[in-house]
Order: structure tokens, then sequence, then C-alpha cells
């Protein structure tokens, strides 16, 4: 295995084409490391992207837009007082995965690039409208968080392509988000059912949401029938229940022991209402 | 296997190493730096007993290549005491016999004073959930978490 240290994204994309047999980009390497060890993963390049400046900043841009480095670790979005004020969902998604040691090296962008359906931080940042800067061959493009997932396991980025970094929108006036998620124990296990709900208000009433469920299906789903039917309610009991119904009605989970189709179908309603109500509370200014 | 030179600091003393790019912080500290505190329970980041800090953060040293240890500052257990003088963590963990078998032990202890490090006081609760990376399985954790809790309070005495 040769290991590359490369001092720009381009040179890691550059690296990444050349290479004839399997390359993976290392970050936090929680992913990598674990699938090099079980043999599932044997890379032949190993792209480290660490010693790319400003791939461990975070930074609020004049638009107020946020930018978010590469190999910036979970533990370090979550010290963030900033980042936590204006995207608690999206902070509370990635804070659930895996131990304290985990977050001292796990990464957003790492989290999207497994392609686990389950991800705790993906459907927080898809209902945040996040997208990502994807350098490659043919330059560099803007994608949406949501357009990444593509099965389990499987990304749309073509060879060569690298995550550089991360955005989130402008908070802006009357925003609220929050993600919960369902396992069987209190800490250190992996979503059988994640929602994530996003939202603006204008006085007490929604004008613009959006709700993303994790582990129920390939991937993410952005479910369209549950934003609307928040959007124009003030989050009546009328409003909860198309929620949850429409929340349930996308579910195309797997039946597993952590899990059956119907557990998981019933649960993503469930979730849905109570993490609609987080939201709504704290886009009203409840913290 | 070309072989990649590694200069890190280790409990304040800066050391060198040769490193295959396959592996791991762990093996490294243990097999070429006779530093055998970190062990390994499980490799894949699930048990905490290879807890070790670099650059001040609480990682997993089984899921962090040698290589990236270039220019790091890693704290291990080794670095714990001071010459004979045992770290109060580690005094209490014998006073609330808070092991049994030790493979845990080392881990818990870099895990519990990174803690400490950042929350001088935590409720029982925190320290159940920091430390939930951290497997032991012959305590029930009851006594390691009385350790932790009785350490922090003594620290908060300055004695």
């Amino acid at each position: 295995m040769r290991y590359h240290t490369p001092a720009t994204f381009e040179d890691a994309s550059a690296i990444a084409v050349a290479a004839s047999g399997v390359t993976r980009f290392l970050a936090g390497g929680t992913d990598v490391l674990v699938q090099m060890r079980a043999d599932i993963v044997t890379p032949d390049d190993l792209i480290d992207i660490k010693h790319i400046p400003g791939v461990k900043d975070i930074v609020q841009e004049d638009d107020m837009c946020w930018s978010i480095g590469a190999a910036v670790a979970g533990a370090e979005l979550t010290a963030h007082e900033g980042l936590c004020a204006d995207w608690p969902g999206v902070i509370e998604g990635m804070g659930l995965v895996g131990s304290t040691q985990v977050q001292g090296r796990a990464t957003l962008i790492g989290n999207l690039c497994n392609g686990s359906p389950a991800a705790d931080s993906v459907p927080a940042l898809a209902a945040a409208g996040a997208e990502v800067s994807v350098v490659g061959p043919k330059g560099t493009r803007q994608v949406k968080v949501a357009d990444i997932p593509a099965g389990p396991g499987r990304t749309t980025l073509a060879k060569g392509e690298v995550i550089s970094g991360i955005y989130l929108p402008p908070r802006g006036k009357g925003g609220g988000d929050a993600y919960l998620r369902f396992i069987p124990r209190t800490e250190m296990d992996i979503a059988v059912v994640g929602c994530a709900v996003n939202l603006r208000v204008e006085g007490d009433k929604i004008t613009e949401a959006c709700v993303v469920l994790g582990a129920v299906a390939p991937t993410i789903v952005v479910v369209e029938d549950a934003a609307k039917a928040l959007i124009g309610s003030t989050l009546d009991a009328k409003a909860l229940d198309a929620l949850a119904a429409a929340a349930s009605a996308a579910c195309r989970p797997i039946n597993d022991k952590r899990g059956t189709i119907a557990f998981r179908t019933d649960v993503a309603g469930v979730l849905a209402r109570r993490a609609a109500k987080i939201a709504y509370d704290r886009a009203r200014g409840a913290k | 296997m070309t072989q990649i030179h590694v200069t890190t600091t280790v409990n304040g003393d800066e050391v060198e190493f040769l490193a295959d790019p396959r592996e791991t912080l762990l093996d490294c500290l243990r097999d070429k730096l006779g530093m055998t505190g970190a062990k390994e329970g499980c490799g894949t980041g699930d048990c905490g007993a290879c807890s070790v800090t670099v650059d001040g953060r609480l990682v997993c040293s089984c899921l962090v290549l040698g290589v990236e240890a270039e220019g790091k500052k890693i704290e291990t257990v080794e670095g714990m005491a001071e010459g004979e003088k045992l770290h109060p963590l580690q005094r209490k963990f014998i006073e609330h016999a808070a092991l049994q078998c030790g493979i845990c032990t080392p881990g818990i202890l870099v895990a519990a004073k990174a803690l400490l490090a950042q929350n001088p006081d935590p409720t029982e609760e925190e320290a159940r959930y920091w430390l939930a990376g951290n497997l032991c399985r012959c305590t029930g954790y009851d006594k390691i978490i009385r350790a932790v809790l009785d350490a922090a309070a003594e620290m908060r005495e300055g004695v």
C-alpha cells in the first residue's frame, strides 16, 4: 500500500485518477481503517487529505453560510458554539456517531462517503440543504448532500472525485432543525430509524420544511409529502398526523433482528412527530 | 514494502520509528517503541482498550495509522504517573478496586484523564457517556465510575 499526503485536492484527485488499483481517501479513518483491518478493503493507494491546508477549518462566510473542512472531527463540531446555535440538528446527528474516541476522528464527509443508509449525520445535512464541493478530473462541482448516496456502501462520486468541503446555508430568521434516531440501547449503536426535520416559521406558522429519513431504505429518503404536511400549519394535531403518515408511507426498510419492517415503518412516524416538535420549538426561539 | 520514517512526540519525548503505512499507531507504540500500555482489544474502535490522545484529542490508536503520527503529540498511560507517584486516577482505581483483569484499565485511565481535563466536575451520567466507548467485561463499570468521580473530587481540591 502506498501512502500519499497531497497538498491540494487537485493533487489528491490526480493520484486517484492515475491509480490502477483500489484507492481510498483517508480523513478520520474510522471506517477505512476498520475495513482494512477486516480485509474488506485493501487499498493499493491510500490518500491522506489531512495535509491539505484548510481541512480542519470551520468558517462562517460573509453571507453567513458555514464552510466546514473535510477533516473536521465530530468533537470539533460539537465544541463550536456558533455552529451548534445555527444547526443543532446537524450537530446532534453527528454527535450520535460512535464513542468519544470515534468523535475525536470521525468526519461529516466520511460519514457521507461511507454510504451507510443509517449514517446519523446525513439526514440532517440533507434536510438543511447542505452542499459539498466535489473535486475531480473535470474540475470542481457543487453537489447537494442528498444527491451523494447511491445505495448501501455506494455514492454517486466518479473515479478520482473527492469531496473537499461541506457547506451549510445561512440559517436566517425563524429556522430550526432536529435529528432523532431509534436504537435499542442508549449509546454506541447504529440507527434502526433516523429522522431529521428542518423548518422555518413566521410567527407560529411553518413556511418552509424538509423531512429526511435514514435507515429505512437503501439511501436516505427526502419525504416531500411530509414537508407538505408541515408547511402552512402551526404544527397542530392534524399536521402531525399527516406528517407521521407521510413519513411511514415513505419507508422501504429491510427486515432484520434489529427492527422489522412494521416496526421501522411505525417508528419513522413517531420520530418525525417528535423531531418536528423539537425543530418547531427551536425555530420559535426556544433552545 | 516501503517503510516511512516517522518523528513524533510520546509523553513529552521525541521518538522516531520506521512504519509500514498499513501499521496502526497502536502497533507502532507496542512493537516499535515498546510501550505496551495501550492494549488491542477489538482492533476496530469499539472497545477503547487502545485509547491514547493525539494533540490532546482522545482517539483509539487502532484507528490511527502510525504514519499519521508524524509531528503530533501522543499521550499514553505510560505518561500518567510521575516516576513512582501515581496519577490520582491510578490511585483511586486501586483504592476502589476498579479493575480485575486490567486489559481495559490503561484505556479507561487515558479516557478518564481526557474527560477531567475538559470537565473537572462531571456528573455520573456525563462520566458514563464519556466512557461508553471503553468496554470492561469484569467490573460491571460501577467501581470504575466511582473511582473516576472520586479522583475528580480529589483533583478539584488540589490535594
